[in-house]
């Protein structure tokens, strides 16, 4: 086991340095120059004298391979360099909207996981009858409902109903956690219904194929009691379809809700993504990029250790 | 009376009943008596970008001013209440030679900055010294404007002297440029680059707080010169990108208002929401869109093309049509409808396409594209921005003026990085373009249709040394008629004569805020607001 962890961990190198060429290389590839956004797009007059001082300073005139090389160089040094738009590391740039992210898509994943998996084992279990067909129409909308949409529609009945606007700022859960889930509550909610609307579908068709099973008819054979054969023996093993579902949404949320984000002025990842690319912030781009392939590469990883806890017949042999 | 009839004007911008109910309740409404300003409170307001760095001297963006600006000082500034007229700041006074070649300022004694020190004309020099000649990899936005500046002295800690290479009008509002923060010439003198990351000032706020991508935040300076000012004890900017979270946040009061702008549609849905808790306040806009033309490119390398183009177009209808939907308005040449350099009514008729028989204008543009050898139906493409708001509805209305004239065209909006890089490589026909200052002056509205080698921005590529020696005799015509009236053949030619370029209309300023938010007028550009010296809350 520590040495398919180990060997796991390894290979995500080689991983990481496969997307950080081709971040540099796309980011290069799009139209448009961060000089001219900064100090023309202003609809000012800058002389070509100044626009060409700022791209020295930023280093744009340099070979790419020597910008490629400096780096690649930081990174190994968990340094991603500065960012071209503000000046300020990309790390702190990353750092300072992280927490939300997170947060963000932890209590969408709580929401969606407690929504999903009970709604989804109930359609399961009573397969074409009216309990069944509720489940379908809640998870076909949430499927059909973008979460931004649904943000929308959030804002405009708290607005028009109760005067009421989220804070538009964020607190750290520990500073005032009122403060906090007041903001965040609302667009984890339409995150999670969406997120949950496909988990609920996934746990649904996973349990039927389970119930399907030779092992669990056995265990109706043997006069189990029906909690015990749904819980212990058909659910355990239908959850590994969906924790695969969980574990790509998850890593999804930490840089994909870009509109979502924007409908609610969060300062997250996923805004964070937008202005970078808009603004054609090289630097930040490739360390945003980085940081969700990262996401992805751990939250793929830990999927894959809860498969072994799941199921005793999953070895890392 | 006054306040009205700015009401009146106000509610133009909105449409359908909502405006016939306002403008019911203005007339009806009594005019509210002068108060007197409340100290307390906080300010919130919006701002809809974040400032790049905090260095007013290389940056050229309102984001970088609305956060920051209430932080320092200016020599000389525009007087908010009274724009486009310059104060002193830090200037206690100033005289200029009989020559216009020297300008001496005295500088207010005791002034502080928010450290403690004490300011002197050394940090004005300092200051002007790094925006007029900047050193090493010191990036200054507006070095071509200062380019009549031999040199900046300071003979004594009470006096500022400029001295001149040739009298040049318009002097003292280039100096009154709102970027043109005050900064400590220690400072300075140990690192350069120190303020692009760091506030230093002797302005009504000092620095509390600034997170990236949330807000702002500023608290009243008790040792401001100006004694009893600031009113407000501090104000805190939030940064909202997205539209929909930017009305959201002024509907429930969470901010006050946004100081650059919103469109009609805008207003009327803040309107229909928080009704009469919130004032409007108008002014035509000191930003325009032109159509900027290939003329490396067949057929707009012909006048008479060009010509046809922009005579297809009915701006007075357009004004009346779209100001009902987008910011867009006043019509006029190129400087500021309705201010100091502006045509009048009767030559602006004269130019192509300002006439207001749009029928005939457009039988002669047919003639003109038949002269030309353009065919019926001839196809090109309109290059625009992919914002909504004014370049969308913009780029539409061109398209269909130019159908009425037998042409096909195709609109094509792409994203801000690649329309710059577009423009920039002449890959285009004809493009949306836009112009923005914080000044009504011949020299900086004019400088972007001189010859291509001359003036980078000049995407259109044409030379043309009548132009560029027309910019110089104006630049240094200090006499304000015989400067008008180069100015005028300036415009006639760009516009007129070779249809280089030409305006469509020019954008109207729409700035909803609640009532509670006193001191505050809108003003012709959203670079010189907001002045939060000024401003107090009622409640």
């Amino acid at each position: 086991m520590t040495r398919y962890v180990l060997t796991r961990l390894a290979l995500m190198v080689p991983t990481l340095v496969t997307v950080a060429v081709l971040i540099f290389i796309l980011v290069r590839i799009v139209p448009g120059d961060i000089v001219e956004l900064r100090l023309v797009s202003g609809g000012s007059f800058v002389t070509p004298g100044v626009i060409e001082a700022e791209r020295q300073r930023l280093g744009l005139n340099r070979p790419l391979s020597a910008q490629f090389l400096e780096w690649m160089v930081g990174i190994f040094r968990a340094d991603l360099g500065t960012s071209m738009w503000s000046g300020n590391p990309v790390t702190q740039e990353i750092a300072i909207r992280l927490p939300l992210s997170l947060q963000l898509a932890v209590m969408a994943t709580l929401i969606a996981t407690a929504l999903a998996i009970p709604l989804g084992t109930l359609a399961a279990l009573y397969r074409g009858r009216w309990i069944d067909h509720v489940v379908q129409v809640i998870s076909v909308a949430g499927l059909a409902v973008p979460s931004f949409w649904l943000g929308i529609l959030f804002i405009l009945f708290l607005l028009g109903v109760f005067r009421y606007l989220p804070p538009l700022t964020f607190t750290p859960l520990l500073e005032n956690p009122r403060a906090n889930l007041e903001q965040l509550i609302w667009p984890a909610l339409a995150v999670g219904y969406r997120y949950s609307a496909v988990t609920t579908r996934m746990t649904r068709s996973a349990l039927l194929e389970v119930l399907r099973e030779d092992y669990v008819r056995t265990a109706w054979a043997k006069g189990l009691a029906r909690r015990i054969i749904v819980r212990r023996h058909a659910l355990r093993n239908a959850l590994l379809p969906v924790i695969t579902v969980i574990g790509l949404e998850f890593a999804f949320l930490i840089g994909g809700l870009v509109v979502t984000e924007q409908v609610f002025n969060l300062n997250g990842i996923g805004k964070l993504v937008v202005e970078a690319i808009s603004q054609r912030d090289y630097t930040l781009i490739q360390g945003l990029m980085l940081l969700v392939a990262l996401a992805y590469l751990l939250v793929n990883f830990l999927v894959d250790l809860i498969y072994a806890w799941l199921d005793p017949r999953i070895t890392y042999q | 009376m006054a306040g009205a009839v700015g009401r009146v004007r106000a509610v133009r911008a909105v449409p359908g009943w909502l405006a016939i109910a306002v403008l019911v309740a203005a007339v009806l409404a009594p005019a509210a008596p002068a108060q007197q300003p409340r100290r307390g409170g906080t300010l919130v307001y919006i701002s809809t970008a974040q400032p790049p760095s905090f260095d007013g001297h290389r940056e050229t963006t309102f984001a970088m001013l609305h956060p920051v600006k209430p932080h320092y000082s200016y020599l000389v500034k525009f007087d908010t209440q009274n724009y486009p007229k310059v104060v002193g700041d830090l200037a206690e006074s100033w005289t200029a030679s009989r020559d216009g070649l020297t300008w001496t300022f005295k500088i207010r004694s005791g002034v502080k900055f928010h450290d403690g020190s004490t300011l002197t004309s050394r940090d004005i020099k300092a200051t002007y010294d790094k925006i007029i000649f900047p050193k090493g990899d010191v990036v200054s936005a507006r070095q071509a404007m200062y380019q009549s500046v031999r040199a900046v002295e300071a003979p004594d800690p009470q006096t500022v002297v400029f001295r001149l290479k040739y009298a040049t009008p318009g002097f003292l509002e280039k100096l009154a440029s709102p970027f043109n923060f005050v900064y400590k010439a220690e400072i300075l003198e140990r690192d350069p680059h120190w303020y692009e990351r760091n506030i230093m000032g002797t302005g009504p706020f000092r620095f509390v707080e600034y997170v990236r991508g949330s807000h702002w935040v500023g608290r009243r300076f008790e040792d401001y010169y100006e004694r009893g000012k600031p009113y407000l004890d501090g104000y805190r900017v939030l940064f909202i990108a997205s539209r929909s979270a930017m009305l959201a946040a002024i509907k429930s009061g969470q901010a006050l208002t946004e100081f650059r702008g919103v469109s009609p549609a805008e207003l009327a849905d803040i309107l229909r929401s928080a009704g009469d808790k919130v004032a409007v306040g108008t002014s035509p806009w000191q930003c325009n869109n032109t159509v900027a033309i290939n003329t490396k490119k067949k057929p707009f390398d012909d006048p008479r093309v060009r010509r046809a183009l922009t005579l297809a177009i009915d701006r007075w209808g357009g004004s009346q049509a779209l100001s009902e939907i987008a910011f867009v308005k006043p019509v006029g040449a190129m400087m500021l409808p309705g201010g100091a350099w502006a045509m009048s009514d009767a030559e602006l008729a004269r130019l192509a396409g300002y006439g207001r028989d749009i029928a005939q204008a457009r039988q002669q543009a047919r003639a003109l594209l038949r002269e030309a050898g353009v065919p019926e139906g001839f196809s090109f493409t309109l290059k625009n921005r992919d914002i909504s708001m004014p370049y969308e509805a913009v780029g539409v209305y061109l398209v269909d003026q130019w159908r009425q004239i037998g042409l096909n065209v195709r609109h094509e909006q792409v994203e801000a990085g690649r329309y710059f890089a577009d423009q920039r490589a002449g890959n285009y026909d004809l493009v949306v373009d836009f112009a923005c200052d914080f000044i009504d002056d011949p020299d900086v509205q004019l400088l972007k249709f001189l010859s291509a080698d001359v003036s980078p921005v000049n995407y259109g590529g044409y030379i043309d040394r009548q132009l560029d020696a027309l910019y110089v005799r104006q630049s240094r015509t200090p006499d304000k008629a015989q400067r008008a009236a180069l100015v005028h053949q300036f415009e006639r030619r760009v516009l007129d004569e070779q249809a280089y370029a030409f305006y469509v209309l020019w954008w109207q300023r729409i700035i909803p805020y609640w009532k509670t938010l006193r001191g505050y007028k809108t003003t012709t550009n959203h670079y010189v607001e907001p002045d939060l010296a000024e401003y107090w809350l009622a409640e």
